[in-house]
């Protein structure tokens, strides 16, 4: 469903991630995973037309990527939430996912993609009336990930969601996460908390100092010892 | 039923009223009126998407200067709408360029438009036409030049008023939230800019437009005077900027104290100007209906 190809992204003289290559099938979740700066944004920010490479090649369905507008990409049915928590903090909840569903695409079920929103997130049904910005930093998330399952997309982009989260919160998010993930939709995921995030994921990739340092199915890379050291912290018997 | 009927009941009182005041009470009116509307147009570009614009008297000054050139060539109606195709024109091709700049940048740009704009012509009539000032001998009456800016003053407020209630409207404002996620959200960013840019554009066009045989003579310093922007910036901030009735709320009283201070302190008046800008900004930065807004709020919850 979607292709990289020798994808490079700098800013200015900085490297931020080299010749990078990486596919995503359709009906998977796809990870990768890295530390900070390693260049996991900037690969995700590479397809969410963000950031304009330097060069390599991003295919969806086959069609080239690079280029098109940001707007037309929900069009095109992929959906990003963006690092940080992708919300506007002044409308209520409800606002926010009917925002979600202002493309032509989204347009016409919007109300069903509502109650689909709220049987993944029914903590969002009770809260529908409220002000997003006076929510906690979990239920934050769960807003933005809404809003982006509103747009019905084919192709969900996820930065960090649980960048700042408390570990409770993070559980909450990770398991709303394996409920979209049971709805079969493709998922590409950014993260830093590898663990739970190989719990869910197919396949992985693994970034390092700006380049893909190793990838495989998600099964395999938990019990890589390498990568236990490296990723996932302690020995692999504490990672049991 | 009441919040329906009031708006044409008020407009009709407002239609009546110049039948009932001094030469001097008209003119007053008549600024009022301009500025209303100026401050409310300035708003339906600026007050959602935050991108404040000091570019107001560039299409002002084209209104009016569009007139200067063109009242003895057509007919009036003509000239309102060359006028306004103009002030599109220019929009359009000021904002195909600069909508990507952001924040102070967008700022300093719009300041520096209004002063291209006028410096433009300046040379173009000294150097092409060999004239600076002219004059426009238009057959309107004070009394028609307040009809025609209150018609236009009310149609801006009905259209912010559609527009808030559109996909356009809920685009802007969330372009002033979050430009990143309005465009995953399938905001077309620049189209939605521009459409909102090039109608504020028009109606400040326009009013430009209706106003100048007001001046008689015109000329590029009196038409491109950049307090004009300063002012209708500081009166829909006043008001609230984001709301529909905030610039008009805004602009009628600090219009009505900048003709006093004008009249009585007329040295001292840029002081005092300076003065009052930097007491709205520090005093009631989010305007005063939003700040009226919060306390009732505050109220009803105690």
């Amino acid at each position: 469903m979607l292709e990289i190809r020798g994808l490079t992204v700098a800013y200015g003289k900085h490297v931020a991630l080299e010749d990078a290559s990486l596919d995503v099938e359709q009906g998977r979740m796809v990870a990768i995973l890295g530390a900070n700066g390693a260049g996991k944004s900037s690969l995700l920010g590479a397809i969410g037309g963000r950031v304009v490479p330097v060069s390599g090649s991003i295919r969806y369905r086959g069609r080239p990527l690079l280029g098109m507008a940001q707007h037309r990409l929900v069009e095109e049915g992929i959906a990003l939430v963006p690092e940080g928590r992708g919300i506007f903090p002044a409308l209520r909840v409800e606002e926010n996912l009917r925002l979600g569903a202002f493309p032509a695409r989204a347009r016409q079920c919007a109300a069903e993609r509502m109650e689909e929103v709220f049987a993944l997130f029914p903590k969002l049904a009770e809260r529908r009336r409220q002000i997003a910005g006076t929510m906690s930093g979990g239920e934050q998330q769960m807003v933005a990930i809404g809003r982006a399952l509103m747009s019905k997309p084919d192709l969900l982009l996820l930065d960090e969601p649980s960048l700042g989260l408390a570990p409770i919160v993070t559980r909450e998010v990770f398991a709303a996460l394996a409920r979209i993930r049971a709805t079969g939709l493709t998922i590409l995921i950014v993260e830093q908390n590898a663990r739970a995030t190989l719990e869910l994921a197919d396949h992985a990739y693994l970034v390092a100092a700006g380049r893909i340092a190793g990838s495989g199915p998600a099964e395999r890379i938990k019990s890589d010892p390498a990568v236990i050291r490296a990723f996932l912290g302690g020995s692999p018997a504490a990672a049991e | 039923m009441i919040r329906l009927l009031l708006p044409p009941a008020a407009l009709a009182l407002l239609a009546v009223w110049p039948m009932m005041v001094s030469d001097y009470g008209l003119g007053l009116l008549i600024g009022a009126a301009t500025y209303v509307t100026l401050a409310s147009a300035w708003a339906l570009f600026s007050g959602q998407t935050h991108y404040v614009s000091l570019a107001t008297v560039a299409f002002y000054g084209t209104g009016a200067y569009a007139v200067a050139v063109l009242n003895e060539a057509l007919p009036y109606p003509a000239v309102l709408l060359c006028a306004a195709l103009a002030g599109a024109a220019m929009a359009l091709a000021v904002g195909l360029s600069t909508l990507r700049l952001r924040g102070v940048y967008f700022v300093i740009f719009s300041f520096g438009l209004a002063e291209l704009v006028r410096q433009l012509i300046t040379w173009y009539e000294v150097n092409v036409t060999g004239t600076l000032g002219r004059y426009i001998f238009l057959d309107v009456t004070a009394r028609g030049i307040y009809w025609q800016m209150l018609a236009l003053g009310a149609a801006t407020i009905a259209l912010t008023a559609w527009i808030n209630r559109s996909r356009l409207g809920m685009a802007l404002r969330v372009i002033g939230d979050d430009e990143e996620v309005a465009a995953h959200s399938g905001i077309n960013l620049a189209r939605t800019k521009l459409a909102a840019f090039v109608l504020s554009a028009v109606i400040l066009t326009l009013a430009g437009a209706i106003t100048s045989p007001r001046y008689v003579y015109v000329e590029p310093s009196i038409v491109f005077n950049p307090t004009v922007s300063f002012l209708t910036v500081i009166m829909a901030l006043l008001g609230g900027a984001n709301r529909l009735w905030g610039p008009a709320l805004g602009a009628v009283p600090l219009f009505l104290a900048f003709e006093w201070l004008s009249a009585h302190f007329p040295d001292t008046y840029p002081v005092l100007l300076g003065l009052l800008f930097i007491g709205v900004v520090f005093l009631v930065p989010q305007g005063i209906l939003p700040a009226a807004e919060r306390l009732m709020r505050r109220r009803a919850g105690a």
